[in-house]
């Protein structure tokens, strides 16, 4: 599995790709996109992240033992983002409680 | 049953094992054999157990009046908290894994060793000096904060060695972290040829499962102490209220993993359960492909429920509904262990040996400490029940009721095999039922108390509450001799305890292929192969044995 | 592992290939581990972020964004390097290897000395959280300043946490040079250079969602 040899020209591709990503978040970030210009910065770090993940850390050529653990790392963390969000999404939404 | 056969000692007992090999201290503070290993977290659990008895029986004895006499209020924190730390994080938490998982996952496996016996050691030594920083703090004047470390009481308001246990909890989660990423890799790459997921033991079914929540909870908690500890540097932070940060949100981080770190502690006892029922029934366990994945159910579903801690602490109603609409759904794959260990029983031949009378007590008090928590998972009832003396019973029955019993029960069953001699049997079982009888005058009073609406973490209490307070503590007394009891007979048993040859309970599973006690490389010979099921026991092959 | 050096697997293995497997799973387990524990700054940082967006905006306004962007060069390439140390090790490059590594090393080593310079202004304009923080804002007037301190708190832990890392990782492309040098790498031993790869790559992946979750939060005001 790790025996796999990538050739220099693909992490080149990679880091050209990468670079042009930074340059590309770099510039949204100055546009005015109003909500969704944290979500196009996210959406753009994480194609870097799998392009990281996938060619420099060789997961694209490893066994499907790694992409599940890789994969299950990453989604326990949106467990913990999509369970402790809601609490402040609805905190609101509440009436206040009347003091007797 | 049969007898064992009768055969002079030295044919029973190898010449030379694990123990024997070396003699000297750095041979066994720099061993990489995970059976060493094992030993060493034995007896340092041992010790920080005896610790933490200590600060219960302060608790126990300032309760027996309703006037704080024996300690003030302060002192009385002090002492809830040291227990209450040292037993979750350095007794529960490694006890059953870091020793018997350490000692028997190589050998159910049929491995030579851990995956990283190296990393295993190094775990051992964070152990310790997280340890050694905990026994700092307490030297230096203790901790107040009780063992959650809620803010603002650990960050604002703190006045005592918040940042030393801090560090010792983050310290210790790493050793945990460790142990756990050791045991995955071992059991997915160093199985023996023939040893199928499906024909592993349950005991490492639920160590896998455990190790996966140690792996992906533990951080959170790490990172949730750092900034505890930061906070208490800068004197400014994140959880603090006066620059619009949220102390609930210290919570939320910190019951993300201390929730799942109760299944931790409570997936391995299940784990030592299923092979003791199942053993002692002389039969195949009843529905394994449902124990197994029902550790895995409980690992995942686990981390879902942390909120139904958070019921009345400001957290949002319907982020509590869903709460509790999960906890509820966690009760299903333990519930449908319990099922799975009494239909396993049903025509067995069971025979009572102590390791069993432990498994009874087990089954018995998780079931009740399980369906109590369903009062907790109830948001309508947690507002009652809340922060009053039924949730300590609760946590106690699945902590003290479920894993140290499973604890003691696998101690038991494998002691044999650790040390290759026996405990006196009588005194054994006449021990298991002073830890029952005693384990439940102690706690079920608090049950009552709870209902009463005896608030928990106050050193004094109302008069009327006295008469139960008195059960308890009396009942502690006893539960304090049943533990002590098996301290005893276990040293004795080392000098003078019969040989008890390499199956003395005539189990099924590679560990009890070997020599009691196996050797450096666990196998004489070359690896072992399996060609049966898992737990192949049958009514009949007992029978002619005899 | 293995206690003579020329013994490629250790005792308790079967052979090259179970090592070799358990060590990279056993590093992925570490690296979940990681996810984890920086995961739990960002989940902060999003609670916090969704309760004050106008204190993050000032605060990350304030940051030295030409300073962040170079750093953010300056680990891409390296984790360029880094891959191309592996490949070398793979391909039995001994000399290439030494070289990526201390490119790796020198480009790792250039990140931490930029993040020291950017830490000693916020001291010097009393940007790190405690008594002495203070702090205003032109462009967002209504940035209370204690959401403001808590984004600066968040700011100190998560690049402090990364740049921990760093050191750790420089440490261990140091180790990586001294072995390099004595030639213990090759293409049937390169583990150890792969692992730290992953690690580096990992530490790399941290700053992809650090720099424009804190340098680039509201540059269009």
């Amino acid at each position: 599995m790790s025996q796999h040899v990538v050739p220099p020209s693909v992490y080149v591709k990679v880091f050209g790709g990468l670079t042009i990503l930074m340059i590309l978040t770099w510039v949204m970030a100055f546009v005015n996109l109003g909500v969704f210009n944290p979500v196009v910065a996210v959406t753009i770090a994480i194609l870097k992240a799998l392009l990281i993940v996938l060619f420099f850390m060789n997961v694209k050529y490893s066994s499907r033992l790694t992409w599940v653990f890789v994969a299950g790392g990453f989604f326990w963390l949106l467990i913990l983002f999509f369970m402790v969000m809601p609490d402040y999404l609805s905190r609101d939404w509440q009436a206040p409680v009347q003091p007797w | 049953m049969s007898t064992v056969a009768i055969a002079p000692e030295s044919a029973l007992m190898p010449k030379r094992h694990y123990a024997n090999v070396r003699h000297s201290v750095a041979s066994w503070l720099l061993t990489t054999d995970h059976k060493r290993i094992a030993i060493l977290y034995l007896v340092s659990i041992t010790l920080f157990f005896a610790v933490g008895g200590f600060f219960a029986m302060m608790v126990r004895l300032e309760l027996l009046t309703p006037k704080g006499d024996l300690l003030d209020g302060d002192t009385y924190n002090k002492m809830f908290t040291l227990h209450g730390i040292i037993m979750i994080f350095f007794f529960l938490i490694p006890s059953i894994p870091a020793v018997l998982g350490n000692f028997l996952i190589p050998l159910m496996v049929g491995a030579k060793d851990l995956a990283f016996p190296k990393i295993n050691l190094f775990s051992w030594y964070l152990y310790i000096i997280a340890g050694v920083v905990a026994v700092t703090a307490l030297v230096k004047g203790g901790v107040d904060t009780g063992w959650t470390f809620y803010t603002p009481y650990s960050s604002t308001y703190a006045k005592t060695e918040v940042f030393l246990a801090v560090s010792a909890a983050f310290v210790a989660g790493f050793s945990s972290i460790l142990t756990g990423l050791n045991f995955i890799v071992t059991i997915h790459k160093m199985r023996a040829p023939g040893l199928t997921w499906f024909r592993l033991p349950l005991f490492v079914w639920a160590h896998y499962a455990t190790s996966l929540i140690q792996i992906l909870g533990t951080p959170i908690i790490a990172i949730t102490l750092v900034l505890v500890a930061v906070e208490r540097i800068w004197g400014k932070g994140i959880f603090d209220p006066s620059l619009g940060g949220d102390p609930v949100l210290f919570q939320h981080m910190f019951w993300f993993y201390s929730h799942p770190a109760v299944y931790i502690m409570i997936l391995p006892g299940m784990g030592v359960i299923s092979e003791v029922i199942t053993c002692f029934s002389r039969k195949r366990i009843f529905g394994y492909e449902f124990i197994a994945f029902s550790s895995l159910a409980i690992a995942i579903v686990g981390f879902l429920v942390w909120g139904h801690h958070m019921f009345v602490s400001t957290q949002s109603t319907y982020a509590g509904m869903v709460f509790s609409f999960l906890s509820f759904l966690v009760a299903v794959p333990s519930a449908i262990k319990v099922f799975n260990w009494t239909a396993t029983l049903y025509k067995g031949e069971i025979t009572f040996e102590a390791p069993m009378l432990y498994a009874f007590g087990f089954i018995g008090l998780f079931t009740i400490g399980g369906l109590t928590g369903l009062f907790l998972a109830a948001m309508a009832t947690d507002i009652h029940f809340h922060d009053t003396y039924f949730v300590v019973a609760h946590f106690h029955y699945v902590m003290v009721g479920g894993m140290v019993m499973g604890f003691l029960c696998g101690i038991h069953y494998w002691w044999p095999k650790m040390t290759g001699r026996m405990y006196p049997p009588l005194l054994a079982s006449i021990a298991a039922a002073l830890v029952f009888v005693g384990f439940n005058c102690t706690f079920f009073p608090q049950f009552v108390l709870g209902y009463l609406g005896m608030p928990r973490r106050y050193h004094e209490y109302a008069q009327e509450f006295q008469v139960l307070n008195v059960m308890s503590t009396a009942g502690a007394s006893i539960l304090g001799l049943g533990y002590f009891i098996p301290g005893v007979y276990f040293i004795w048993s080392l000098f003078w305890g019969p040989v008890a040859g390499p199956n003395p309970w005539h189990a099924k599973g590679l560990e009890w292929q070997t020599t009691s006690p196996p050797p450096t490389f666990n196998f004489e010979e070359d690896r072992p192969i399996v060609v049966e099921e898992a737990y192949a026991y049958s009514i009949e092959g007992a029978e002619s044995v005899s | 592992m293995s206690h003579s050096s020329d013994s490629l697997v250790a005792h308790h293995f079967e052979d090259i290939e179970q090592q070799n497997e358990s060590a990279v799973l056993g590093m992925w387990l570490f690296l979940a581990q990681e996810i984890m524990f920086f995961g739990g700054l960002f989940a902060v940082y999003l609670v916090y972020r969704y309760k004050y967006p106008e204190a993050w905006a000032a605060g990350s306004t304030d940051l030295d964004i030409v300073l962040g962007t170079v750093n953010t060069v300056v680990l891409l390439v390296s984790s360029l390097t880094m891959a191309m140390a592996v490949w070398s090790a793979q391909t039995g490059r001994q000399k290439g290897l030494v070289r990526y590594l201390l490119a790796t090393l020198v480009l790792g080593s250039t990140f931490l000395v930029i993040k020291a310079f950017e830490y000693y202004a916020k001291f010097v304009h009393h940007h790190v959280p405690g008594a002495s923080f203070s702090f205003h804002s032109e462009h967002f007037p209504n940035a209370d300043e204690g959401h403001v301190q808590l984004f600066y708190c968040l700011y100190f832990i998560m690049t402090g946490m990364h740049a921990l890392h760093m050191v750790i990782g420089a440490g261990l492309l140091i180790w990586l040079i001294t072995l390099a040098l004595k030639g213990k790498f090759g293409p049937d031993r390169f583990m150890k250079v792969e692992l730290t790869g992953f690690y580096w790559h990992f530490v790399d992946i941290v700053w992809v969602f650090l720099f424009p979750l804190l340098y680039l939060i509201n540059r269009h005001h």
